[in-house]
């Protein structure tokens, strides 16, 4: 086993829940609202998911119940700036906010724990060095995060679906004079979101077998932050979570390698964002109608 | 208004109100239209004409009164239904997505599908026959953004043919194009009248009226006025229905002072000037020229070709990439506003709403905007000053409603445009950069604000006219230069100017 496999295993497997975060977020962006919710729809995706397997003993249980998890928070995200054109900033922080107070107290409630939940059943991923790339198969998690931003350039840029969100984000008037109804077409891309970001989440507490509190750690707004790097084309958003997630890997190995102080190379992955926005992107251009009503 | 002649009406609208908020925009307005005629609806902006037509097309059910289309009672329909009775409107800003191709803001909302996917393939095939049949020459799989204005109303219509239209409502189709595109656009309306089809065309523009349409509407004040066939309507009888009272249509320059001589005192000198826009590196592409004072140099050309920046950087809004812009012998390149200001420049903004005015401040306040200064009393406002000089203003410039306390958005397009003027034109000015200064304004104020340009020019100031319209262009201008991609390609004496002279000038055609 090389080291360069090693390090795209371990690439891919940190990018998975970038990648069905940033599926969703391409969406809900591309229909016109903003998608600061990532991070909550991925928390709730990863607490309902670890309950879901608790209460089964199913990961499959688990991934169904993030699923649902993610729909309700989009629904509700979805009819706070669509039915009653709440600031899509203000809902977007709530929900967030939501989300942690939610997930920290039913930790409690059910389980009397402010920290975690107890081990419930997930998807084993290999650990040893030599079953790296089997273990990737293993988790059905993975492959399928890979092929979530594919699908989503697929419905997006193929189906009338996807016409009609990219029409509604850009200039939801011209969508509505020919009939399109702009608000369902962005409640589906909303909740379809919620449901995609989730899936990141439920991958994170199935792949550890427990539930954390504040397990998705900021990766809501690195995968935000992926969705600009590629310029809210799906494709190239997937290629921006694969470099951030990249980056991540390699913090991770110079820091086994104790050369550099462990301070600097944590910066890694962060310096190289702000490099990428700054520099690669030049000016991104968002959907015309992005948080807009 | 009920001479419907011997066809039965295939849209008649009767006794129709509607108010947004505490605006009535239209009242007891009425309409008739018979098959396969080009109906014109004419009125001052703000007289109800848009608000008649949107009603028509479903974007809103009428508070009181009537829709009938083709002897059906169709009041308060919706938008999808008014499509699927194959009437179809061309908004005056076109409902197109920039970023989707041709064919995909014609397919919008009836795509055909193989399967879960569009069937991309057939949907490029029909609706480049479809614009083949319709005369259109047009590649299917361009972006609507890279596709000139002109080309844009193509799109549009051709989306509202596609649905079946065959009650074509345009709303001010021609404010945007050039006159080659304005001849090209009254080519297909003819081609559609003649293969069956009706059209109602909203318009101010009299020459439009007389030269195309085959019935005139006249509304004013939300009220329909008249209805008459062209034939027996002129360009004076038309303006009087629509304003109710006579207009002076002056579109010749007699009245106007001798020439003025280029070595007259200087006014504004722009020399190899280049301004950096968004879209382009160059906005502005070298662009020389001077306007003496007592002189009056009109910019004539499509709008989007480097007027606004160039407006933008002579008053000091943007900054200049190189070149110098002076008044008298003074760089002013280098400036603020304020100092420009001071130094005799005045601006007429070409969007009042949003450079102009501020909307909630009152008529007062908006005419000492900048002036402020001036009113200064130990720190505080004079406000016993502020409203005499706005009562004076008022009626120097004939603002209605004539009460200075009145917040600005509850004026009319003309009105409110006069403010700016006045305010413009309230001191000596050098130079006056008047862009767009009777955009959106009635009929009726648009001889009034062209009186006053005129006798500012006679003044002694150089003004710097940019309009859309070149008939504003001819009538005002003592020379007429031309720009277009960001040059000025010709600049010559109003005697030598004519629309054909200039039409082709202004799409880069010659």
């Amino acid at each position: 086993m090389s080291i360069a496999l090693a390090f795209l295993a371990q690439t891919l497997r940190i990018a998975v829940p970038y990648l069905f975060a940033a599926a969703g977020g391409v969406l809900a962006e591309r229909s016109g609202i903003i998608s600061l919710t990532l991070e909550g729809f991925m928390l709730g995706g990863a607490f309902s998911a670890m309950l879901g397997s608790y209460y089964s003993g199913n990961p499959w249980v688990g991934v169904l119940a993030g699923i649902a998890g993610g729909l309700v928070l989009g629904l509700v995200h979805a009819v706070a700036t669509i039915r009653y054109k709440a600031d899509q900033v203000v809902s977007g922080i709530a929900i967030n906010l939501l989300a942690v107070g939610l997930t920290r107290y039913f930790l409690k409630l059910v389980f009397d724990s402010s920290s975690n939940s107890p081990r419930v059943a997930g998807f084993s991923a290999g650990t040893s060095t030599t079953a790296l790339v089997a273990g990737l198969l293993h988790n059905p998690l993975i492959p399928l995060g890979l092929v979530a931003l594919p699908v989503v350039a697929w419905l997006m840029y193929r189906t009338p679906f996807g016409l009609r969100v990219r029409a509604v984000g850009e200039h939801p008037e011209a969508a509505a004079t020919v009939g399109v109804s702009v608000a369902r077409v962005r409640y589906i891309a909303v909740a379809l979101s919620g449901a995609l970001a989730a899936l990141g989440g439920a991958y994170l507490s199935l792949d550890q077998h427990q539930f954390t509190d504040g397990m998705s750690a900021g990766r809501g707004f690195i995968a935000l932050a992926a969705i600009i790097f590629g310029r809210w084309d799906p494709m190239r958003a997937a290629l921006a979570c694969l470099f951030f997630a990249a980056a991540e890997t390699l913090q991770i190995q110079l820091q086994a390698m104790q050369a550099i102080p462990s301070q600097f190379v944590q910066m890694i992955p962060y310096v190289l964002t702000i490099v990428a926005l700054v520099g690669v992107v030049g000016r991104a251009v968002p959907p015309a109608a992005l948080g807009r009503e | 208004m009920t001479d419907a002649g011997a066809a039965a009406p295939i849209v008649r609208m009767t006794g129709i109100a509607k108010r947004f908020g505490a605006v009535e925009a239209i009242r007891d307005a009425g309409l008739e239209v018979i098959p396969g005629e080009i109906h014109a609806i004419v009125g001052e902006n703000g007289a109800g004409k848009s608000t008649l037509m949107r009603i028509l097309a479903g974007l809103f059910p009428p508070d009181a009164g009537t829709v009938e289309v083709a002897g059906r009672d169709v009041t308060g329909w919706s938008a999808s239904q008014a499509i699927a009775a194959n009437v179809g409107m061309v908004h005056q800003h076109f409902m197109l997505v920039p970023p989707l191709t041709i064919t995909e803001n014609v397919i919008l909302g009836r795509e055909p599908r193989s399967g879960l996917a569009i069937d991309m393939a057939r949907a490029q095939r029909e609706v480049a026959e479809a614009a083949e049949r319709s005369g259109f020459r047009m590649n299917v799989r361009a972006c609507v953004r890279d596709l000139s204005v002109g080309e844009q109303q193509r799109v549009e219509i051709l989306k509202t043919l596609v649905r079946g239209a065959r009650i074509l409502i345009l709303d001010e189709p021609t404010a945007v194009l050039s006159p080659p595109e304005v001849q090209e656009l009254w080519r297909v309306l003819r081609a559609l009248r003649a293969s069956g089809g009706t059209i109602i065309l909203i318009t101010h523009k009299l020459d439009e009226v007389t030269e195309i349409s085959d019935t005139i509407t006249v509304m004013r004040a939300g009220r329909s006025v008249a209805r008459f066939p062209t034939a027996s309507a002129s360009a004076a009888s038309i303006a009087r229905a629509m304003v109710g009272r006579d207009v002076v249509l002056s579109n010749d320059a007699t009245t106007r002072r001798s020439p003025i001589s280029q070595t007259a005192r200087a006014g504004l000198d722009v020399r190899h000037l280049v301004v950096a826009g968004e879209l382009r590196a160059r906005a502005v592409d070298d662009v020389s020229f001077s306007v003496a004072r007592g002189e009056i140099l009109g910019i004539a050309g499509v709008e989007g070709n480097g007027q606004s920046a160039l407006i933008e950087a002579i008053v000091g809004l943007r900054r200049a990439t190189s070149g110098e812009i002076s008044i008298g012998d003074r760089d002013i390149t280098a400036l603020s506003v304020r100092e420009r200001d001071a130094l005799g420049l005045a601006h007429i903004p070409e969007d009042r709403h949003r450079r102009g005015l501020v909307l909630d401040f009152s008529i007062a306040d908006n005419l000492i905007l900048g002036r402020q200064r001036e009113y200064d009393r130990h720190g505080t406002l004079d406000r016993a000053r502020v409203l005499a000089d706005a009562r004076a203003a008022i009626e120097r410039a004939d603002i209605r409603p004539a009460d200075p306390e009145l917040p600005a958005r509850a004026l009319s397009g003309g009105n409110q445009q006069k403010i700016v003027i006045a305010r413009a034109l309230a001191r000596e000015t050098a130079v006056l950069v008047a862009a767009q200064p009777t955009r959106g304004v009635d009929v009726g104020a648009i001889e009034q604000i062209h009186a006053r340009l005129r006798a500012a020019r006679d003044a002694g100031t150089a003004i710097l006219l940019v309009s859309a319209e070149l008939s504003e262009v001819l009538a005002l201008s003592d020379r007429v230069a031309v720009m277009y991609g960001g040059r000025i390609v010709a600049i010559v004496p109003r005697g030598e100017a004519s629309e054909e002279l200039l039409g082709p000038l202004m799409t880069g055609a010659a």
